[in-house]
């Protein structure tokens, strides 16, 4: 299997990786989390559906398993250059210009907080061109508007192979609106994942 | 294809045009509101009244109604009671104890939107036995939120999230022991609303009112940058009585140096503090 030139050097180019995915993700997200090199030198954020209340081991479970640091967004982070992060269970994450995150309480949007849409289109005027967003599993539309805004933006922007994805839907929906640049199957994601600079 | 997008989306000059205009005319002031979540209520509001910039500035300017609304709709007003039940956890036992040893008992919930956070505290200090001699000041921007606030009544279906949200809490009581449930919605009972007064304030240019026991303002900071919340802290640290308690969101920690000296960490994972120092 070989992957397309041009999409391993917008990868590589990439300073941020985004990663959104719902039911059937967490899983692939896991695997993603223990992949990537103490090295990768890129701020990766992941946005992954939950339910508040539940204390899911997520961060803890992760962060063990991580060779980057990994943390917890919380209000006003600065950003990191070679950080895992992710959104909390209960807010939105945004990413602000000046380099740091904002959280917001507001209402959720397709039924979930955090939204993958609110921070990939956050994301989109944020960085641009400097992003590489994946978008997995997952049993509702969030995200798919989002990740058209990052291609719009000039960002390279992925889709689970609906085949591949135990939801269907959330790739499905991204796929319809014409917003993944490129679909790819779970083992692709991961050579990409892997050629690293 | 690639869809076509038809929403006008707004360029930062465009929302510090916005902001300096609002200012001007208004008096309110947005300049350190956190850009980001602020552009999005703006996109929002442009959105559901499908307004373009220019139709934006011209009601904004013209209509003086207007300006109620566009502030209903800026200010985040999504609130739940017993929102974070570790938090309403740690207040009850690290924090009432020590609330009970006064005579009177002084709250102010800043921000406190529909009101939802001040009946939380006042049924956790009626389930303490410290209702007849605590006071809660609900405080909020928005006079519309604050009419909900004052009437206390919610939607059934709310009112079965938070009932879920108190469970998390581990308080011995029900949810519904505090309110009267009619058709579908839930009023809290009288005896609740009794010690409380809901008033409008605005943090960024209203000065203390009291001298308080405890203040709670959660989820508030994040919408502000770092500078108005070390103003806002400066508001808090001066209309706190000594070793009175500050209790932000369980994801606004208090960073700086100087404040770090003046608020002594109490619980680190809910961001409860209590006020040191002179």
């Amino acid at each position: 299997m070989a992957l397309d030139r041009n999409l391993i050097t917008r990868w590589q180019e990439s300073k941020v990786l985004l990663l959104g995915g719902s039911a059937g993700s967490f899983k692939l997200l896991y695997r993603f989390v223990k992949l990537l090199p103490a090295t990768l030198n890129k701020t990766v954020i992941i946005i992954i559906h939950r339910k508040k209340n539940f204390f899911s081991e997520i961060e803890k479970l992760f962060a063990e398993n991580s060779r980057m640091s990994l943390r917890e967004i919380s209000d006003k982070d600065p950003i990191d250059g070679n950080t895992v992060y992710i959104a909390p269970a209960n807010y939105h994450a945004l990413i602000e210009k000046e380099g740091h995150f904002g959280l917001d309480v507001s209402e959720p949007v397709w039924y979930s907080k955090p939204s993958i849409d609110v921070t990939f289109e956050s994301a989109a005027e944020a960085y641009k061109e400097n992003c590489t967003a994946i978008l997995l599993s997952g049993a509702n539309q969030d995200g798919a508007e989002g990740l058209l805004k990052l291609r719009q933006a000039g960002a390279l922007t992925i889709a689970q192979h609906p085949d591949d994805a135990e939801m269907d839907e959330m790739p499905k929906a991204a796929i319809k609106i014409d917003a993944a640049q490129y679909i790819l199957h779970t083992a692709e994601i991961f050579e990409l994942l892997q050629n690293t600079t | 294809m690639m869809a076509v997008e038809t929403k006008e989306i707004l360029t930062t000059a465009q929302l510090s045009e916005l902001v300096d205009m609002i200012k001007k005319f208004h008096g309110f002031d947005f300049s350190e509101y956190t850009k980001a979540s602020f552009k999005r209520r703006v996109d929002r509001i442009m959105m559901l009244k499908k307004l373009g910039f220019y139709d934006l500035k011209h009601l904004l300017i013209n209509d003086t109604d207007f300006f109620q609304v566009f502030l209903e709709e800026i200010t985040v007003n999504v609130t739940e009671m017993f929102r974070d039940p570790s938090f309403y956890k740690a207040v009850n036992s690290q924090v009432v104890p020590y609330l009970s040893t006064y005579q009177h008992i002084k709250i102010w919930c800043a921000g406190c939107s529909s009101g939802e956070e001040v009946y939380s505290l006042a049924i956790l200090l009626k389930e303490n036995g410290l209702s007849a001699k605590s006071f809660i000041y609900g405080t909020d921007v928005n006079t519309e939120v604050l009419k909900d606030a004052r009437r206390g009544i919610y939607s059934l279906r709310k009112i079965k999230s938070y009932a879920e949200n108190y469970l998390f809490t581990g308080l011995p009581g029900s949810l519904t022991d505090h309110f009267t449930i009619m058709y579908d919605a839930a009023a809290i009972h009288n005896e609740l609303k009794q010690n409380t007064l809901f008033s409008v304030h605005n943090l960024i240019s209203d000065t203390g009112f009291n001298e308080f026991q405890m203040i709670s303002c959660r989820n508030v900071f994040i919408y502000f940058e770092t500078e108005l919340q070390h103003r806002i802290l400066d508001l808090f640290y001066n209309s706190l009585c000594p070793l009175g308690y500050l209790c932000l969101g369980s994801k606004e920690t208090i960073r700086s140096d100087a404040f770090k000296k003046k608020f002594k960490v109490v619980n680190q994972k809910e961001n409860i503090y209590q006020k040191v120092g002179s």
